[in-house]
């Protein structure tokens, strides 16, 4: 078809990390003259490092303790984040906005609460037929609002409850894809005219056992010090998990100056696809997204984000996809989200993508962080930015941020 | 191309050219069909696991021959597999391990269970410790390589792609009871926005194990009438005391009206439109005024540019639960007037069961089979109707008639509405 599509612009934010809560305090952080000094955790799923998420006032996003009560704390840190961008983008508390408001959050699991599982693991290891005391401890330990904090879709149910966004409601789930996907859909709906205003984003916990098991089982964590997610590519490899509420509003252009609000940024693209993960595969699937936008990436200097996990052989594989960007003209100025926030999970590409579009609007780039010099300054005003996202165990994707033709957020 | 590639609104038109089922009745559409044309309820005790001390012991549970150690992913993909595999066979789209579009799938979070959780806390010699720092210890300590694929939320997902060969990133979904409807819209959006020719969405639940029982019951939403499970799920019943959980899966290949004729597939049927409104009332119950359902309902039927006179029959959500089944009567009677009188309404859970995530789907194909053969199935267990739901829903026996287009309702847990429409190919 060659109907012209419409530009997708970001207008709201909403970010909480481990550095912290809103846009200032993160870009003062990452944009220091000295290394940004990364939130790290040694103790709480030791031998694991995590990147702990802030305390945030849920009262503020979330005021009745009735509603605070029906959730866990990622349920919290998600409902929070997008009411932060909710608010961002001037929609909060506008009945007919907030009803032409779409939502695709890209959620993980509920929460389980593990001294229960403790309990229960205790009363029947090891004892023949468990069943009976099974049924017996889950009739007793369970609560009903601990089984509405465990379904996946009760973020996004907590969010229209709290906040009133009742346009269309979907939950992808499945890690870093599920953000990709997340994203990337409301792009593509925006582009096509099936929505004008989305609501998306996700959130993860990294102080949570029950997703260290979940992570281990493919023995993915780095254990010991915190350091450079390139650095690893000369020792074990290995994540290390992070904690981020990260939310969107994307709006079509139209939509966005008819009602006078400035963007941060313009999403022009965002690939996903799959490969199988055998050497080699990872990087042709990144090679070939990469052909097709090709013709829209700047040549020289130019800002990369990437959501390198630590895992091998995906590290090098995506390192090396990076650096082989200069055979296309292009001097990419990388930086490894995952060095400073740890693997965010499904929150990975919504975060990465806040962090573009504070780069585009703020007009600068973000400060290297990385002892093994895999990280270049970057000068100048960012006119692109290009996320690279490969999950830890599936999923590969490309987004490029831009700068689009109009007064910017940030500059008022 | 032709005039009728394009809808009212100047959209792709999207068909159906395959349909795939499994429940608790049977496998694949024709064993469905006879059954649910007969009323043969699926519901039966639970074999799968020790009931004793459970409030609900009865579900539409589907047990393979054989099936040593129960793992809700693996049951999950191994039940979309056979749906995935009849509806790809009956369109005879793309080639064998490759299917020409993107998947999405409808599923349960694909969760670690106590039967798992227990092997890991059993093994290796991590003796002094407890809970999860001994499941930390016993995990770095062996090898669960296999569980990490299963149990990794995008995992259902993945397999089916695999298996299917479909093209992209597959999307996993889940809007709880909604999730199926959910998987064919979100097929129906890509194809409507010249994304992909075709889409294969797959509605697949196979998560019935003791801690979903409890958890279900800790709501109050499910039948305890242990007794009688046949005559359980009772929806629009005066003695209806909540729905009974079930599991299955459904597939529907979408395609381009334009791409289906181009390549002579038979076509099913048209999936006329889609609506959505989210609740904004409460995490388990509806608007007391219906407000978002009848939105749902008046958006699928303006999507589809139709009027209420030309609905033909109702696929309910017809959970069996007191709540459901008042708020969809009320809602029901406002969006469609006086045109609910002529409209029948059909509970498929009366027999099968609720399958949750694969519900949606499954209705679907339903939907569709109705229109396919003008026979729209019971709602059995109908002896005593509530006499506040002033519907005609097809009680006890299947009702002859010619079908041109079913609405398919589908709410879930979380404020999520979905409602689909199809209609027979027109002429």
């Amino acid at each position: 078809m060659s109907i012209e599509k419409t530009e997708v612009w970001v207008t709201g934010i909403g970010l909480v990390s481990s550095l912290g809560e809103g846009p200032d305090t993160h870009w003062e952080q990452m944009t220091s003259a000295g290394a940004p000094v990364p939130s790290v955790d040694m103790e709480d799923q030791a031998p694991y490092p995590v990147h702990p998420i802030v305390e945030i006032d849920v009262g503020a996003q979330i005021p009745k303790r009735s509603d605070q009560r029906q959730m866990g704390p990622w349920q919290h840190l998600g409902v929070y984040a997008a009411g932060l961008a909710l608010d961002d983008a001037g929609i909060a508390g506008s009945p007919e906005l907030l009803a032409a408001t779409n939502m695709i959050v890209a959620a993980g699991g509920g929460e389980r609460d593990l001294d229960v599982d403790t309990t229960i693991m205790e009363k029947i290891n090891g004892i023949d037929n468990p069943g009976p005391i099974l049924n017996e401890s889950l009739n007793t330990e369970l609560r009903p609002t601990l089984f509405l904090a465990q379904l996946s879709n009760l973020m996004a149910g907590n969010i229209s409850i709290v906040h009133g966004v009742t346009d269309s409601s979907r939950t992808f789930m499945g890690e870093e894809s599920a953000g990709m996907s997340a994203v990337e859909t409301a792009v593509a709906q925006i582009q096509h005219g099936q929505g004008e205003v989305f609501l998306v984003g996700g959130a993860y916990i990294a102080e949570r056992a029950d997703m260290s098991m979940l992570m281990e089982f493919g023995h993915t964590l780095w254990q010991g010090e915190h350091g450079s997610v390139w650095a690893r590519e000369d020792t074990e490899s290995g994540m290390i998990m992070g904690s981020a509420g990260a939310f969107l509003i994307l709006e079509s252009r139209e939509h966005a100056e008819a009602r006078g609000v400035r963007p941060y940024a313009r999403i022009n693209k965002v690939l996903s696809d799959r490969s199988d993960r055998q050497p080699g595969s990872a990087r042709k699937v990144a090679d070939a997204m990469f052909g097709q936008i090709s013709d829209q990436v700047p040549a020289g200097p130019l800002p990369v984000l990437s959501g390198c996990c630590g895992v091998q052989p995906q590290l090098t594989e995506e390192h090396d996809f990076l650096k082989g960007l200069s055979e296309h003209g292009i001097d990419p100025a990388i930086r490894g989200v995952t060095s400073i926030f740890g693997n965010t999970l499904e929150a990975q590409l919504p975060l990465s993508v806040v962090l573009a579009s504070l780069a585009i609007s703020r007009g600068a780039f973000f400060t290297p962080f990385d002892e093994s010099g895999a990280e270049k300054e970057f000068c100048g005003q960012p006119d692109s930015v290009l996320i690279s996202t490969w999950g830890h165990w599936r999923g590969e994707s490309l987004a490029l941020v831009e700068k689009p033709d109009a007064p910017l957020r940030g500059g008022e | 191309m032709s005039h009728s590639a394009k809808d009212h609104k100047g959209r792709p038109v999207v068909v159906v050219t395959g349909i795939g089922i499994i429940t608790s009745v049977g496998e694949g559409k024709e064993e469905n069909w006879k059954n649910l044309t007969t009323g043969v309820s699926g519901i039966r005790k639970i074999s799968r696991f020790p009931t004793e001390g459970l409030r609900t012991q009865i579900a539409g549970t589907i047990d393979w021959k054989g099936d040593s150690r129960y793992c809700a992913p693996i049951h999950s993909i191994g039940l979309a597999k056979k749906s995935a595999a009849e509806a790809i066979e009956q369109s005879g789209i793309g080639s064998p391990g490759s299917f020409p579009g993107p998947l999405f799938v409808a599923n349960s979070p694909a969760e670690t269970n106590w039967d798992q959780r227990m092997v890991v806390y059993g093994s290796g010699t991590a003796g002094g410790s407890t809970g999860y720092e001994r499941l930390l210890k016993n995990v770095r300590d062996g090898d669960f390589s296999r569980y990490f694929s299963l149990f990794q939320f995008a995992s259902i997902a993945e397999h089916l792609a695999d298996e299917f060969g479909t093209k992209g990133q597959p999307i996993s979904l889940t809007t709880a009871c909604a999730s199926g409807a959910t998987s064919v819209q979100l097929g129906v959006e890509a194809i409507r926005r010249g994304d992909t020719d075709a889409a294969l969405c797959v509605g697949t639940d196979g998560g019935i194990c003791e801690e979903m029982v409890v958890r279900f019951n800790l709501l109050s939403a499910l039948s305890t009438q242990n007794d009688d499970p046949q005559g359980a799920s009772k929806p629009f019943s005066k003695t209806r005391d909540g729905f009974v959980m079930a599991e299955g899966s459904a597939t529907l290949v979408l395609e381009s009206y334009e791409s289906a004729k181009a390549r002579g597939a038979k076509i099913l049927g048209v999936v006329r439109g889609a609506g959505e409104r989210a609740d904004t009332f409460h995490r388990t119950r509806s608007t007391p005024d219906g407000s978002a359902i009848i939105d749902t309902i008046n958006r699928s039927m303006a999507d589809a540019g139709m009027t209420p006179a030309e609905i033909d029959c109702i696929n309910a959500h017809g959970t069996s639960t007191p709540e459901n089944d008042k708020m969809e009567y009320l809602a029901l009677s406002v969006a469609l007037g006086d045109e609910l009188e002529n409209t029948p309404i059909s509970s498929n859970k009366s027999m099968i069961g609720h399958t949750l995530s694969a519900a949606g789907t499954i209705e679907a194909a339903i939907s569709l089979l109705t229109i396919q053969n003008g026979v729209i199935p019971p709602t059995i267990n109908c002896n005593e109707q509530d006499p506040n739901i002033l519907m005609d829903v097809v009680p006890n026996e299947k009702r002859v008639k010619t079908v041109n287009s079913v609405m398919s309702n589908s709410f879930g847990f979380g404020g999520q509405n979905v409602c689909l429409i199809f209609s027979a190919e027109p002429s």
